[in-house]
């Protein structure tokens, strides 16, 4: 056993360091690709022990990456040169909630969905809404910046941060921002770190702030036989003095594989739907239902239903939560990704999406967040089709060029960690990422935390297959 | 790796798995030994790790044999991966590759081969226990610390058992229950291993209620054990032979219904299809088997025939069995019987769907991880603070008498199968 993982036993129990081949391989994968073997596993489980790991670690120059639940689409917390897991879920949970001061102070282990639960019970809510939402740690949402259906309304997790507790790659535990709604002090180093992905520090505790529950939502589905007329509905909405908290979008590809998994009567026959969910007080639910119903009659809609009782509802939104299984039955390896474009800019994002299909012979199928351009095209394959993968990585490719091109971005709301950091330079420019590898790099002098995401190798490519 | 070790780790049913992590919050063992390694998406990597032969079989040992494999998983899995299959492939492997030491090897031999499925030493077990019980021995050993000595921790378990019925009154059973009325449908009783020899009279409370409903009660004779117990501990080709004699034992009559009042037995049972290749004739004979086999519950509540009159003033609370809710997918129908019984107050757990340790033999073989399970359990039940905790299946019913006791509230608190609760209730034939 190398000495320094000895070291590591000298301050954190030897039961929390984990170094058998059955313990390593369970750290070596998250929801994305690849695996990784690290050399060991590390769970801690208070900022002192943080602490202690990361100055060992910066004097040997060992990499640390840290993890919440592993539940990263991108890569963020694969241990890609080995060194250490820093396993965060273990910490002991706590909300401390300030109804008052309508904010939370929460420990980086806490399930997300477990901050809105606790705000609920004071007519309060916690906003982002990632899907994942019941499995995933704030810290990761945190460090990789999560979205949700929500963010259309609300935005994305970095704005709804007021402060931060953090460990620095030497070390030293400092706190960033405060607990006050307004704070102007400064450089906002809360903004750096939330969604750097764990490359600048380790997230130990936060302070979020909530909002109150709306009393009230509405849901309407709406049908159309034409992608455009969709996108353009979508935008005429928006553009009408309405803001829905979330409008969802399936093709009809989606909605095929929904109603053949688990029949929820969508119209089969649309080119797209989208459903929408409104919030706020009951009358004025009942003022914008009715607005929105005459805006899609006049953009062309095929159907409109608002559903008769919260089970309709309920109904509705559990086909939209299928969509991802029901696209898994396809083909097994699913693609995900969440390239995002001017919501506008829809229908255009989505005539190239049918173009890579054919020029590849490749299942791709869009659903997700329209309302804020945030669509997810998933690319249904075969990881062990060594020959198809490799039209993937190519139509992965275009696909990022086509939203940059449309004036999008790689990564709405999944990160960049390993499968994106190829891309990075074609958005940001030589430059650009440039000046974010000098703050990388001052941060973190020896490069141990979480090396490899982010920012390309040299000659890095997108790889899905392996021969 | 050779193709076959492939094959029974059914490593092409590992790609289902896109380790999402949405398994994570549902497993118990996740939440009570705080690691990847004891989560499902964490099993299923390893298993493909050592099909690929990046990791060792045994390095799989612990991680599986820790597997409640309660099946909670499956139940919020959102790409439908096949775990059960996974996990006894997964079984088996490891026990074939076992170096167990003798004496554990032909202990396990004679339960599994001889003992579980023979219904003459099931009868003894439960006859031994009865003597043992009546004779003052229980007292004497107890207050000696006999049972303490014995290896595995059997004394933890022999103070909870029932009482048992004499000798006598296990061989005046007859094999028939025919009503005087004209029967609304023939029902094909199966009798469980631990049903028949420690919860006797359970079965036959169970009849009891399936006459009072208005079925006609056949106990075929040739029937025998599930194989569940066989296929968790990695003997699949066991319990293959046990299906085959199971679905022969209960064509010979056209039943209605076959049922069973032990979670664990119905979701054997409801398994056998899988036992074997699709298209085969056995397929097919067990698929038409399959498609009879009910909870006790589900045909309770399908005939109707049952009227609760008297009152029965119990604050209770149920106990899911995992395998009655994640495999039967039977959930509702108990707590609908539970809420006929005038006087009674139902209180529902806030985590139901957790296991409660039981799991098979998991809580004799992997003692102190089932414990920790049980303490998780216990700390809900005594949120609601019922006078009867109702089970639906002998594991777990034994595991919620132990809890009981470990928290010292014997004479508060009790188990009761959802069976004797009912007749507790004496409901009359509505017909």
């Amino acid at each position: 056993m190398e000495k320094w993982i000895e070291e590591l036993k000298g301050f954190v129990p030897e039961s929390r360091v984990l170094t058998s081949v059955a313990d390593r391989h369970s750290y070596s994968f998250d929801a994305s690709f690849g695996e990784h073997l690290p050399d060991v596993v590390v769970q801690v489980k208070e900022k002192q022990e943080v602490s202690d790991v990361l100055k060992l670690a910066n004097r040997c120059k060992i990499p640390v990456h840290p993890r919440g639940s592993g539940t990263c689409l991108s890569g963020g917390p694969l241990p890609v040169h080995g060194g250490i897991v820093l396993d965060m879920s273990q910490w002991p949970a706590s909300i401390d909630l300030r109804p008052r001061d309508l904010t939370v102070t929460v420990a980086p282990s806490v399930l997300t969905a477990n901050i809105n639960k606790a705000a609920e019970e004071h007519g309060l809510m916690y906003a982002p809404d990632p899907s994942s939402a019941h499995v995933a740690t704030i810290g990761g949402n945190l460090a990789e910046n999560s979205g949700g259906p929500r963010g259309l309304k609300y935005g994305v997790t970095k704005d709804h941060v007021l402060g931060l507790e953090v460990v620095t790659p030497e070390g030293e535990i400092i706190q960033t921002g405060g607990q006050t709604i307004k704070n102007v002090t400064g450089i906002d180093l809360t903004k750096l770190i939330v969604g750097s992905e764990g490359t600048l520090a380790v997230i130990v505790g936060a302070t979020l702030k909530l909002m109150p529950k709306p009393p009230a939502v509405q849901t309407i589905m709406v049908a159309f036989d034409e992608v455009r007329k969709a996108g353009e509905a979508i935008s005429q909405t928006l553009t009408s003095g309405i803001l829905p908290a979330k409008m969802e979008f399936m093709d009809q590809a989606c909605i095929t594989a929904v109603e053949n998994f688990q029949p929820a009567g969508l119209p089969v026959d649309a080119a797209a739907v989208i459903i929408i969910e409104l919030d706020g007080h009951p009358e004025t639910l009942g003022v914008e239902r009715g607005l929105i119903e005459e805006i899609m009659q006049d953009m062309g809609a095929e159907e409109i239903l608002i559903p008769k009782s919260e089970e309709e509802a309920a109904k509705l939104w559990h086909a939209r939560k299928q969509v991802s299984p029901a696209i898994a039955k396809i083909k097994p390896t699913k693609v995900s990704e969440d390239a995002t474009v001017p919501r506008s800019k829809i229908p255009d994002f989505m005539d190239r999406l049918q173009l890579l299909k054919e020029k590849y012979d490749l299942e791709i199928v869009a659903f997700g967040h329209a309302g804020d351009g945030n669509l997810h095209p998933n690319i249904l394959c075969d990881k062990r089709d060594v020959e198809e993968m490799k039209r993937v990585e190519m139509a992965v490719e275009e696909m990022f060029q086509a939203a940059l091109d449309l004036g999008g971005t790689l990564s709405g709301e999944h990160g960049i960690g390993t499968m994106k950091a190829p891309f990075m330079e074609l958005e940001l420019g030589e430059v650009g990422l440039d000046m974010m590898k000098r703050i990388k790099d001052s941060w973190d002098p020896n490069g141990i935390l979480n090396p490899g995401k982010v920012f390309p190798e040299k000659g890095q490519k997108l790889v899905l297959h392996h021969e | 790796m050779s193709s076959l070790l492939k094959e029974k780790l059914h490593y092409d049913k590992t790609f289902d798995c896109v380790q999402c992590g949405y398994c994570l919050p549902a497993c118990p063992t996740y939440e009570t030994m705080e690691k990847e390694t004891h989560s499902p998406r964490g099993r299923i990597n390893l298993v493909k790790m050592v099909a690929e032969g990046k990791a060792s079989v045994e390095d799989l040992r612990e991680p599986i044999e820790k597997c409640l494999g309660c099946m909670a998983c499956t139940t919020v899995c959102p790409t439908n991966v096949q775990y059960g299959a996974i996990f006894e492939g997964a079984k088996q492997v490891v026990d074939d590759e076992s170096e167990k030491a003798k004496p554990r090897k032909l202990m396990e031999d004679f339960f599994f081969q001889t003992f579980f499925p023979s219904s003459k030493w099931m009868n003894s077990l439960g006859n031994a226990t009865w003597f043992y019980q009546t004779s003052g021995l229980q007292k004497i050993s107890q207050q000696f610390g006999l049972t303490k000595r014995v290896p595995l921790p059997i004394d933890k378990f022999e103070t909870i058992l029932p009482s048992m019925p004499s000798p006598k009154e296990r061989r005046a059973r007859v094999g028939r229950y025919v009503r005087k009325r004209p029967s609304c449908a023939k029902v094909g009783f199966f009798k469980g291993c631990i049903m028949d020899s420690v919860f006797y009279k359970t079965n036959q409370n169970t009849m009891e209620l399936l006459l009072r409903s208005g079925a006609e009660v056949v106990f075929p004779k040739q029937q025998t054990c599930c194989g569940a117990l066989h296929a968790h501990s990695g003997k699949v080709d066991h319990s293959i032979e046990l299906a085959k004699q199971n679905i022969e034992a209960f064509e010979e009559e056209g039943f209605d219904y076959i049922v069973s009042n032990a979670g664990g037995c119905g979701a054997r049972l409801v398994e056998y299809p899988h036992l074997f290749e699709e298209g085969s004739s056995w397929h097919e004979r067990a698929s038409a088997f399959v498609s009879r086999v009910k909870d006790i519950s589900e045909v309770l509540m399908e005939m109707d025939g049952l009227l609760f009159e008297k009152e029965l003033h119990r604050t209770v609370t149920y106990q899911p069995s995992c395998h009655l809710r994640n495999v039967q997918k039977v959930t509702d129908e108990p707590l609908a019987l539970l809420k006929q019984i005038p006087g009674l107050t139902l209180r529902e757990l806030e985590r139901p769907e957790f296991c409660c340790g039981s799991a098979g033999v998991y809580n004799i073989v992997n003692y102190e991880e089932a414990m920790d399970i049980l303490d998780v359990k216990m700390k809900d039940v005594c949120g609601v603070k019922p006078d009867r905790i109702v089970t639906s299946n002998p594991g777990c019913h034994l595991q919620m008498k132990l809890g009981v006791e470990r928290e010292g509230l014997s004479g508060k608190m009790d188990a009761v199968h959802l069976v004797d609760l009912l007749m507790e209730a004496d409901p009359q034939p509505k017909y």
